[in-house]
């Protein structure tokens, strides 16, 4: 099955600079992050691949051909985001129905099963339901929507503790029924860190990080202990954030460690989660640009 | 005994040696079925790759064995070969940094053979 390319999309409002030459591959069937801060250009760049919005430059390649204007390739496409794109009076059955004639072959077994465990009422308007319950309506249905790349914009909107969970096991379930590219924008990194394989960062309106997670954590590491120690064992690495509390210093640093280097006594060495990977590659980030 | 992960290495490989320890202490015998990448999945929230690849491992060491249209079985002998790695291990693992931290305690060679002796006469009397 073809990749998805985004070949050096900009997106620029007025004088105001959204996205700068992003380029990169979606696999098909791999779920991957997209992690950015808000306003780093996540749902912009969402929005263009799905061709709800137009880039200043680039293209958006599916195969051989440009997704832009080729319902063949768009069909191929589904995007779930806040955004409401449906009437006032759209029931929860009727965006179904609506996913049903867009992209054929909708599993409404699963979906009456989904709604059923996030005690969504399938005849209630969307514009009716709560924050939480139209996130669970919509996610219902980009999980059953028959379509090989789901863009999920902050799908974890509103959710409770108990939904969420549903949301991630629901995932894994259909994802490996049927084996297809999600990608999920959030701000809740550390619960979507088991469940991607690749990570995107969207940072100040460029791509900081395309890799995988094992590989990025690999790599990723936060070397705590008394200052002077610290400072002496990492003077020749980029440190890309910093804490100190009284006399410990973290420093958090994402390269390859130097096997012939001892780690002294007093200093440890611990992996990061993606969430302090995601934190130290920013703030690393901004630390060049200042 | 459950499965619980923190950053102190790869998933796969926590989710090898999680598995591992489970077979060591008996939790799954040998040729009983152990749990499938969809349960794994599904239940602990990861992509089913990652435990696929940390399942692996345990097949290339022979511990776990596929059978088609089955599932994971914990394959004959496995407990003894756990054994055997952890014997080999035991001095890099356990008595280094015994060793390492009694220097820090100021604790000396006898010192501590006397604690090693007093550990086994407690653990005999709890027995």
């Amino acid at each position: 099955m073809e990749a998805l390319k985004i070949n050096g999309v900009s997106k620029r409002f007025g004088r105001t600079q959204i996205l700068d030459d992003i380029s990169l591959t979606i696999q098909p069937q791999t779920i991957y992050a997209l992690l950015g801060e808000n306003g780093a250009g996540k749902s912009t760049l969402l929005n263009i691949i799905n061709d709800r919005n137009f880039p200043s430059k680039g293209e958006v390649v599916l195969g051989d051909h440009e997704v832009h204007n080729h319902y063949p390739s768009l069909q191929r496409l589904y995007l779930m985001s806040d955004s409401n794109m449906y009437g006032k009076r759209t029931s929860v059955s009727g965006m179904f129905q609506l996913a049903d004639e867009g992209y054929g072959h909708f599993d409404y077994e699963l979906a009456h099963r989904l709604t059923k465990a996030f005690g969504v009422n399938e005849h209630a308007r969307l514009s009716n339901l709560s924050t939480g319950l139209t996130t669970a309506a919509k996610i219902t249905c980009a999980l059953c929507v028959n379509a090989d790349f789901i863009f999920l914009d902050e799908p974890m909107l509103g959710l409770d503790a108990n939904h969420r969970n549903r949301f991630y096991r629901e995932l894994m379930k259909t994802y490996e029924q049927r084996p297809r590219t999600f990608v999920i924008s959030s701000h809740i990194i550390n619960e979507i860190q088991s469940l991607v394989e690749h990570v995107f960062v969207l940072h100040d309106h460029h791509l900081i990080a395309d890799e995988d997670v094992e590989n990025l954590l690999n790599r990723a590491y936060t070397i705590s202990g008394p200052a002077d120690a610290v400072d002496q064992y990492t003077q020749a690495m980029k440190v890309l954030d910093q804490q100190t509390v009284g006399k410990i210093k973290t420093a958090y640093v994402i390269e390859k460690l130097d096997d012939q280097q001892p780690i002294p006594d007093d200093v440890t060495v611990t992996h990061m989660n993606l969430q302090q990977a995601y934190l130290a590659l920013t703030n690393g980030e901004d630390e060049i640009n200042e | 005994m459950n499965f619980h992960f923190d950053q102190s290495g790869p998933l796969y490989q926590q989710i090898a040696d999680q598995l591992e320890e489970m077979i060591f202490t008996g939790i799954y015998r040998e040729g009983e079925q152990v749990p499938s990448t969809t349960q794994l999945s599904q239940e602990l929230h990861i992509n089913p790759a990652t435990v696929l690849k940390g399942m692996n491992q345990l097949v290339n060491r022979q511990l776990l064995e596929k059978r088609r249209g089955l599932g994971m079985f914990v394959a004959a002998g496995a407990q003894e070969k756990i054994m055997e790695t952890r014997k080999e291990d035991f001095y890099h693992d356990y008595v280094q940094s015994l060793v390492a931290e009694a220097r820090k305690l100021n604790i000396n060679e006898a010192h501590l053979m006397n604690l090693i002796k007093r550990g086994y006469q407690n653990g005999s009397t709890e027995d």
